[in-house]
């Protein structure tokens, strides 16, 4: 490798270096690449938003405005500059952290997304965790017992999953389990008398609540968050049970397993030991993905729930004509697929076998 | 089998253990209250022009004259202002101020104040200045015009307006009394503390704002030294719940006070519910149909007048508007001055035809733009087919509410069908919008007017009459010239008011005085009780 080099351990320090090297310029294709995918979403989500046959001026000026205040909130949201400018000036901002003031709250973007972001993030995250306990199970046991009685459950899980309006059921999860039953909270993240009671540390009220160690508010806020929390994890479940059948009947059908098989390895072993351990991998992709689809995808979910999240933060600023808030809540969304990806991505190369 | 049956039970039962034994009743001193506040840009009186802002804007600051939220039909009463002298040639009231209320920070309410916030909202020149400027100020003479001297502050107007007009002008959110040293000390850039007024409030009204979480919910704490009393209610917590169906289930289960966004359906539910009465409030918004004559069709005076009598008023207010809206054909809401009571037209499918044949009128067809909410859409739906049953085709486009004001502002909306709110507690507020356009060329650029909107040329001696009726000294000729002016419209403007919007408020038994604002203002919590 290195000729020059007249000692071994020459050799070896070249080696390391070479390496370094590598792995400095994968990382920094790694970076080039999210930010060259990042500067392209934000270009096509700006060009959406400029089409759009909306006028951001009438939100701002409202019906009764004069043509005068009109054309001033005009040149005073720079829509006079040419789209190329707007566009520029815009990423120069982003770039110093300014992701620009929303008309339709009056506050920064930035402050907005901190604002919105935590809420929806604690209930992907719980929804995705209950798709993920109860998805994976399901469908290794649907694909161990094919055509068996759970299987078919499985089947109609996610057959009802697929094709269930979400706001349907979360109405009448509303209904039954708040309305009738009383056994969750109402709409919205929190009883009323919790409202902003307990100290803003993290966004999450659940991880906030047990922060400042008051069990009351953290019993109150999990019991509005089971209700939605449920109605996402049933979706991702749907999609996880039956993405990890698929992998497991495929694993199952290989030969490897009919070995374990004749040398006498229990079937729980089989399953779990060998099989399992193998799908382990693509199966942290489609959780990743799934976590992202509900980080964006939540939006009705946070509708019917007054959910105050990112999804109906960037829908309600999609009709307004709020770019702003559109841009900077894409922003996040992209940061987060992107960093989802690369976790998937370092757990596969820790969990690849083949890897080293 | 077991395992993930055993894992749901698991989630449940740990549900169940978690939640809370009863969820029901508000706290005693807090009233809780679900609406739609996804309207607030800004809290600044000077811009704030949506609904839920003002109602915000209700309750933490003070004007010099106010309304009686127990005595509504009173009108403006003394605020601020504990007594006003018009001048012998009309041109100015003198004021004079009460020195017992403080602001929020401590700070007195002086007349400097009061004159200080009237000069900056029209140095703003925000959407709602015209409620001002209409009295001939300009950020060149406010400071003139308006002046204060010790406790008292005079107003000099450019005409000699009617003293009901200026003071029913003065009850708005944009007359807000502002704390002058409080908002000054928070300039940016020579805002005038525009920035910091969006998402805070320096007022002296009964209630303190303590949070605003833009599309969640408002906070609001009583303020304890108030000069007309502390109110009962220490809290007031306003959440925005968007779906009517949640705001019932939150209701029905004693999670809040009061429930603001209820559809027919609900109300209809509702109402045999224990615990829960509905409160019906007519509001101040007239639902109207344009018709724009730049198209050639709507022009023709017959086809206007056959439009009124194909429209299903008792149809429509008895099944998919049902309570909350009644017929009302005039252009003035119930609850104004002046309004007339009479409804000429009636749902006549023959007199319709008739009209039209009599015209030589056989059929033809109009596109129209209607926003893409439920009532609009089924209001253009039930006209499309009494429409048909004359020959003439409606084409219904779709759109979001941003998309059709646009084309509407463009004047290019050829039947507009949507709703109409009064600006400020006088009848010149809808009368100088409905029926007064001086210039009805494209150049005039009259966007906020709905004449201009419908190129409706109104004649001259309506736009007259118009102005004139703001001239009026005496309250009751006044009123009369008002319903002249709404006979001549009913008779030939192609703009046809059709219904008035009542709110039905869904509220817990032991909620007493309620008041959303009637017709003519804001909601206010001041005067509201919660007994048992």
């Amino acid at each position: 490798m290195a000729p020059t080099d007249p000692t071994g351990a020459a050799t070896a320090s070249s080696r390391r270096r070479a390496l370094t090297r590598r792995r400095v310029r994968s990382v920094a294709g790694t970076v080039l690449s999210l930010a060259l995918t990042l500067l392209g979403l934000l270009l096509v989500t700006f060009i959406i938003g400029r089409v759009m046959p909306i006028d951001p001026v009438l939100k701002v000026v409202g019906d009764r405005a004069t043509q005068a205040q009109y054309d001033a909130a005009y040149v005073a949201m720079g829509l006079d500059q040419p789209l190329i400018v707007q566009f520029l000036s815009y990423v120069g901002d982003v770039l110093r952290g300014d992701f620009g003031r929303s008309i339709s709250t009056g506050q920064p973007v930035a402050q907005d997304i901190a604002r919105v972001f935590p809420a929806t993030f604690e209930l992907a995250a719980l929804g995705t965790f209950i798709g993920v306990v109860i998805g994976v199970p399901l469908g290794v046991i649907a694909a161990a017992r094919r055509g068996g009685v759970i299987d078919q459950v499985a089947r109609v899980v996610a057959l009802v999953g697929y094709s269930m309006p979400i706001f349907w059921l979360g109405l009448m999860g509303l209904l039954i389990f708040y309305g009738m039953l009383g056994w969750v909270g109402g709409p919205g993240r929190q009883g009323i008398i919790y409202d902003g009671m307990v100290p803003n540390v993290t966004g999450m009220i659940l991880v906030d609540s047990l922060i400042a160690g008051d069990w009351g508010a953290f019993r109150d806020a999990f019991s509005h968050i089971i209700l939605p929390a449920s109605l996402l994890g049933y979706y991702s479940l749907a999609y996880i049970s039956r993405m990890t059948r698929s992998f497991m009947l495929e694993q199952l059908s290989a030969e490897y397993i009919t070995t374990a098989r004749v040398k006498g390895l229990s079937e729980r072993a089989v399953i779990w030991g060998h099989a399992f351990r193998n799908i382990a991998i693509p199966l942290v992709t489609v959780i990743a993905l799934s976590f992202g689809s509900l980080l964006e995808g939540s939006v009705l979910t946070e509708i019917i729930f007054s959910w105050p999240g990112l999804g109906s933060y960037i829908t309600r600023g999609l009709l307004s004509g709020d770019m702003n808030a559109v841009l900077g809540g894409t922003v996040v969304v992209g940061v987060c697929f992107v960093v989802l990806n690369l976790f998937s991505d370092i757990l596969y190369r820790f969990l690849d076998p083949r890897s080293t | 089998m077991t395992y993930p049956l055993t894992m749901r039970a698991m989630l449940l039962a740990s549900a169940l253990a978690l939640a809370p034994a009863a969820w029901a009743e508000t706290p005693a001193d807090t009233l809780v209250v679900a609406h739609t506040i996804d309207d607030i840009i800004s809290l600044d009186p000077a811009v704030s022009f949506e609904f839920a802002g003002n109602d915000v804007n209700n309750n933490t600051y003070d004007r010099l004259v106010d309304f009686n939220p127990l005595d509504p039909d009173a009108g403006f009463q003394p605020s601020l202002a504990t007594e006003w002298a018009v001048s012998e040639d009309g041109l100015s009231i003198t004021f004079t101020l009460r020195e017992d209320a403080t602001f929020h920070s401590g700070n007195p309410v002086r007349a400097a104040d009061a004159a200080w916030s009237l000069q900056r909202a029209v140095k703003l020149d925000k959407t709602p200045a015209f409620i001002l400027t209409q009295f001939g100020f300009t950020a060149d003479n406010v400071d003139q015009m308006i002046t204060a001297d010790g406790n008292t502050l005079t107003l000099t107007m450019d005409k000699p307006y009617a003293p009901t007009f200026v003071l029913n002008c003065l009850t708005a959110n944009i007359a807000s009394v502002v704390d002058m040293e409080t908002v000054m000390a928070n300039e940016v850039d020579g805002d005038m503390g525009n920035a910091w007024l969006n998402t805070n409030e320096a007022g002296s009204g009964a209630y303190v704002l303590s949070a605003w979480r833009p599309n969640e919910a408002v906070q609001l704490t009583a303020y304890e030294e108030y000069w007309q009393g502390a109110p009962e209610m220490k809290r007031v917590i306003v959440r925005n719940v968007a779906e009517s169906s949640a705001q019932r289930l939150l209701l029905e289960q004693g999670d809040i006070d009061v429930a603001r966004n209820l559809t027919p359906t609900d109300v209809e539910s509702i109402a045999a519910v224990e615990g829960v009465t509905i409160q019906d409030e007519p509001r101040g918004r007239i639902l109207y149909m344009g018709l724009n004559q730049k198209d050639e069709l709507l022009s023709n005076p017959a086809v206007v007048e056959a439009m009124k009598h194909l429209v299903d008023y008792e149809g429509i207010t008895g099944s998919f508007l049902k309570g909350q809206f009644v017929t009302h054909q005039t252009f003035l809401p119930q609850g104004y001055l002046g309004v007339l009571e009479e409804q000429p037209w009636t749902y006549d499918v023959e007199k319709a035809r008739q009209i039209l044949t009599d015209a030589g009128i056989e059929g033809g067809t109009i596109t129209t733009r209607v926003r893409d909410l439920r009532e609009y859409v089924d209001v253009a739906q039930t006209l499309q087919a009494s429409m048909a049953q004359v020959g003439l085709t409606l084409e219904i486009e779709q759109m979001t509410g941003a998309q059709v004001l646009d084309a509407y502002r463009a004047r290019e909306v050829p039947i507009f069908l949507g709703e109409w709110g009064p600006d400020y507690s006088d009848p010149n507020t809808n009368a100088a919008t409905f029926a007064y356009n001086p210039d009805n060329s494209d150049e005039a650029a009259a966007v906020g007017l709905l004449a201009w909107r419908n190129a409706y040329e109104v004649p001259a001696e309506m736009n007259e009459a118009t102005v004139a009726a703001t001239l009026e000294q005496d309250a009751d000729a006044r009123a009369a010239m008002y319903q002249d002016i709404q006979r001549q419209y009913q008779a030939e403007a192609p703009i046809v008011p059709l219904f008035q919007r009542i709110e039905q408020v869904g509220l817990r038994d032991g909620v007493q005085n309620w008041w959303s604002g009637g017709a003519i203002s804001s909601v206010m919590y001041r005067q509201v009780t919660k007994g048992e």
